[in-house]
C-alpha cells in the first residue's frame, strides 16, 4: 500500500482507534466489572478502573458458580462448552473430508444424487429442523448428553463442499502415482490427502470451533441437566435471577471466560494456518 | 527384464470415440520404446493403458510373458515418471522415493540402501531431506526418475518427461535418461510430441497418429524410409517437401512407371545447381526468406508457376513453398532466381492418398 503523507496519515489513525475504541470498549467494561464488588455495580457506582476483586470474583466464578441455589461452577460449564465445541468441529471436518473423498474419488451408483442431496442440505440449518431432529434425539434418549449436544451439528454439507473442492484440484497423477506405488484407496487419503488437507483442515478447524461453542438454541432445548449446562446458556442463566440480585462480577467473569478459547484458538491456529499455506504445495 | 508385447490393442470409450484402433508393437526386453505423434494421436492413452491407468477395451497387453490387462498397476512390475513428476508435496525427497518400497513392506535398511544408491547415481544424496518444492524443475525430475528406479521395475514408463522442463536442461536429462536406461537396461517405453527425443533415444521407434500406429523401427531407419507422408513430414525438421506429382511426370522425369502419387525431398537433400541429376529432380525457385541458424541455412522458395514441374503441394506446406536446408551461412539474396536439384536416391515416393510407400 502506498503511505500516506503528514495530516492524511493522522485522520487514518484517528479514524482506526475511534474504531478499535468502539469495539473494545464493552470487553474493557467487562473485564473491569468482574473485578468490582458487586454491591458497588448493583448501586450504578461501577468505576471504569480495575477494582481488587480480581481473584476472588475468578475464584468463586470458576470453581463455586454463583449463589443461587442452582449454582454451577464455571469450570464444568467450559468443560462442556469446550467438548461439544470440540466434538462438532472434529466431527464435522472427519465426516466431511470422508464424505468428500468418497464423492470425488469414486464412482458407485448414485452418486450426483447424493452429491446433490448434501448440497441441499445447506438450505436446512438446525433451526429449521429443530422439532424433528429434536424428536429424534430424544428417542434415542440423547438427551442431556455429550452425544446428543454434538452429533446433530456434525453433519455439515459446506466443510464437504469446500473439500471437495479441494480434492477436484489436486492432479489426478498424484492418485495415479499412489496406484503405481502400490498405495490403495486408504493409503492414498491417509498418506496423500490428508497431509495436503491440513491447511483446509485448520481453516474449517477455526471457523468451527468457534461455531460450536457460541451454540444457543440447540444446547438450550436439548439439556435440562444443570451439570450439562454449557457456558452460553450458563450466562444467561445467571443473569436472570427471581428474588436477588444479580450478581454482575460474576456474570462478567463468566463472558471473560468464555472469549477466552476462541481467541485462543484463532490465535493458536492462525500460525498453523499460515506456516501450512506457505509449506504446502498441491 | 521383460517384453513387452501389445497384440491388437484397443481403446474406445464409453462414449464410442475409439482413442485406439488395434496397436502392435513388440519391445524387446531392454530395448528403448518411443511412441511419438501429435497430440491427441493416442500414444499418452496407449502408455497409460501400458501402465494399468486406463482399462484395455480390446487386444492383449502383456508385459513379461504375462497378459495383464485386468491387473492392477501397482501389481504390473512397472514404474512410471509422469509429465508433471507427480512427486507427493509433503513428503521429502527420501520418502518420496521410499513410499513405494514401504507400500510393498520392504525393511527399512534396504529402502535406505536402494534410495541410497539412486540418490548417489542422480546426485541428489544432499536433498534427500529437502521438499519438492525446494527444489529446481530439473531436480524434481531426476526425483521423479528416482522414485522409478528403486523399485527396480521390469518396465519404466516415461509420459513426456521433459516437456516441462527448458531447452537446454531437456538436452542434458535427454542424454542422462538415455545413459541410465543403458546401464540398467531396463526395458523402457517413452511418450513424447518431440520428434527429436524420439530419434535420439529410440531402440525403436513408434510414430502413431489417429490411434494407429503409422511406422515402426529404427529410428533412422524410419528417417530414411518413411512409410507414409504423415511419417514423412513428421519425423524431420524442417520437415519433407511434399508435392503432389502426376503419372506422366513420374515416367518422363524419374524414368520408372507408376501412378501418379506424392513427391517427398528432404531441405538437406537439395544442392542449388544448374544441373539436373539424372533420374533426379529439379526446381526453379525464388527465394522468398532466409534463416540462419549458424551452421546451417533455410532457404524458404517459391516456384513460379510457369516453370513448375510438379503441380500443386499437399501436406502442410503451402503450395508451391519449398524449403531447402544449406550448410553454413552463405545464402542467395531474397528475391534471386535459384535452381535446387537433388538426386534419384533421395527422392521418396508415396501413393497419391499418402498411406503407402513406393519402392521404384
Amino acid at each position: 500500500m502506498v503511505e500516506q503523507e503528514g495530516f492524511r496519515r493522522y485522520v487514518a489513525h484517528i479514524v482506526l482507534w475511534i474504531g478499535i475504541a468502539i469495539v473494545a470498549f464493552p470487553v474493557y467494561v467487562a473485564i473491569v466489572a468482574s473485578t468490582q464488588d458487586n454491591a458497588l455495580i448493583a448501586n450504578g457506582q461501577m468505576s471504569l478502573l480495575p477494582g481488587g476483586h480480581f481473584f476472588e470474583v475468578y475464584y468463586q466464578t470458576i470453581f463455586v458458580g454463583t449463589s443461587g441455589s442452582t449454582r454451577e461452577p464455571v469450570a464444568n460449564m467450559m468443560l462442556n462448552s469446550l467438548v461439544m465445541a470440540l466434538l462438532i468441529a472434529v466431527g464435522k471436518i472427519a465426516i466431511s473430508i470422508i464424505s468428500a473423498y468418497g464423492i470425488v474419488y469414486f464412482r458407485f451408483p448414485f452418486r450426483m444424487p447424493i452429491f446433490w442431496i448434501i448440497f441441499i442440505t445447506l438450505m436446512l440449518p438446525v433451526e429449521v429442523r429443530i422439532y424433528p431432529t429434536y424428536k429424534i434425539v430424544a428417542d434415542l434418549h440423547m438427551l442431556d448428553s455429550y452425544a446428543g449436544l454434538a452429533l446433530p451439528l456434525i453433519a455439515s454439507a459446506t466443510a464437504t463442499l469446500l473439500f471437495r473442492q479441494f480434492f477436484m484440484t489436486v492432479p489426478d497423477e498424484l492418485l495415479e502415482a499412489s496406484r503405481i506405488d502400490g498405495a490403495g484407496p486408504f493409503r492414498f487419503f491417509w498418506d496423500t490427502l490428508l497431509p495436503l488437507s491440513r491447511t483446509n483442515m485448520a481453516a474449517l478447524f477455526v471457523i468451527l470451533f468457534i461455531l460450536g461453542w457460541n451454540q444457543y438454541l440447540w444446547p438450550l432445548l436439548i439439556t435440562t441437566r444443570d451439570d450439562m449446562q454449557t457456558i452460553q446458556i450458563g450466562i444467561r442463566k445467571m443473569m436472570t435471577t427471581n428474588d436477588a440480585l444479580t450478581e454482575w462480577p460474576i456474570v462478567m467473569a463468566t463472558a471473560v471466560l468464555a472469549m477466552l478459547p476462541p481467541v485462543f484458538v484463532v490465535v493458536a491456529m492462525q500460525k498453523l494456518f499460515v506456516r501450512g499455506l506457505v509449506e504446502t504445495e498441491k | 527384464m521383460a517384453n513387452v508385447t501389445l497384440r491388437n490393442v484397443r481403446k474406445t470409450y464409453p462414449g464410442g470415440f475409439e482413442a485406439i484402433k488395434g496397436v502392435n508393437v513388440d519391445v524387446g526386453d531392454g530395448q528403448f520404446c518411443v511412441l511419438v505423434g501429435p497430440s491427441g494421436c493416442g500414444k499418452s492413452t496407449l502408455l497409460r493403458m501400458v501402465a494399468g491407468l486406463e482399462t484395455v477395451t480390446g487386444g492383449e497387453i502383456d508385459i513379461g510373458g504375462r497378459v495383464v490387462n485386468q491387473v492392477e498397476p501397482a501389481d504390473r512390475d512397472i514404474a512410471m515418471v509422469f509429465q508433471n513428476y507427480a512427486l507427493y508435496p509433503h513428503m521429502s525427497v527420501f520418502n518420496n522415493m521410499a513410499y513405494g518400497l514401504r507400500n510393498r513392506g520392504m525393511k527399512e535398511a534396504e529402502i535406505k540402501t536402494r534410495v541410497g544408491e539412486a540418490a548417489r547415481v542422480l546426485e541428489l544424496t544432499s536433498m534427500l531431506e529437502r521438499k519438492p518444492r525446494q527444489l529446481s524443475g530439473g531436480q524434481r525430475q531426476r526425483v521423479a526418475m528416482g522414485r522409478a528406479i528403486v523399485r527396480q521395475p521390469k518396465v519404466f514408463l516415461f509420459d513426456e518427461p521433459l516437456s516441462n522442463l527448458d531447452a537446454k536442461l531437456r538436452i542434458a536429462m535427454r542424454v542422462e535418461i538415455r545413459k541410465l536406461q543403458r546401464r540398467l537396461s531396463t526395458t523402457s517405453i517413452y511418450v513424447t510430441h518431440d520428434q527429436l527425443e524420439a530419434m535420439t533415444l529410440a531402440d525403436i521407434l513408434v510414430v502413431m497418429n489417429g490411434g494407429q500406429v503409422e511406422q515402426i523401427g529404427n529410428p533412422l531407419a524410419v528417417y530414411e524410409k518413411p512409410a507414409t507422408t504423415f511419417v514423412a513430414s513428421f519425423i524431420g525438421a524442417p520437415p519433407m517437401n511434399l508435392m503432389s506429382i502426376r503419372a506422366d511426370e513420374i515416367k518422363s522425369q524419374l524414368g520408372s512407371a507408376g501412378e501418379a502419387g506424392i513427391l517427398g525431398i528432404r531441405p538437406e537433400d537439395f544442392v542449388i545447381t544448374d544441373q539436373t541429376p539424372s533420374g533426379g529432380v529439379a526446381l526453379p525457385l525464388t527465394v522468398e526468406a532466409i534463416e540462419r541458424v549458424g551452421a546451417e541455412t533455410f532457404i524458404y522458395g517459391s516456384r513460379a508457376q510457369d516453370e513448375q514441374r510438379v503441380a500443386a503441394t499437399p501436406g502442410e506446406l503451402p503450395p508451391g513453398e519449398v524449403i531447402v536446408r544449406i550448410p553454413g551461412s552463405e545464402a542467395p539474396p531474397i528475391g534471386q532466381k535459384i535452381r535446387v536439384a537433388a538426386v534419384r536416391a533421395k527422392l521418396h515416393l508415396f501413393s497419391g492418398d499418402g498411406r503407402t510407400r513406393i519402392e521404384a
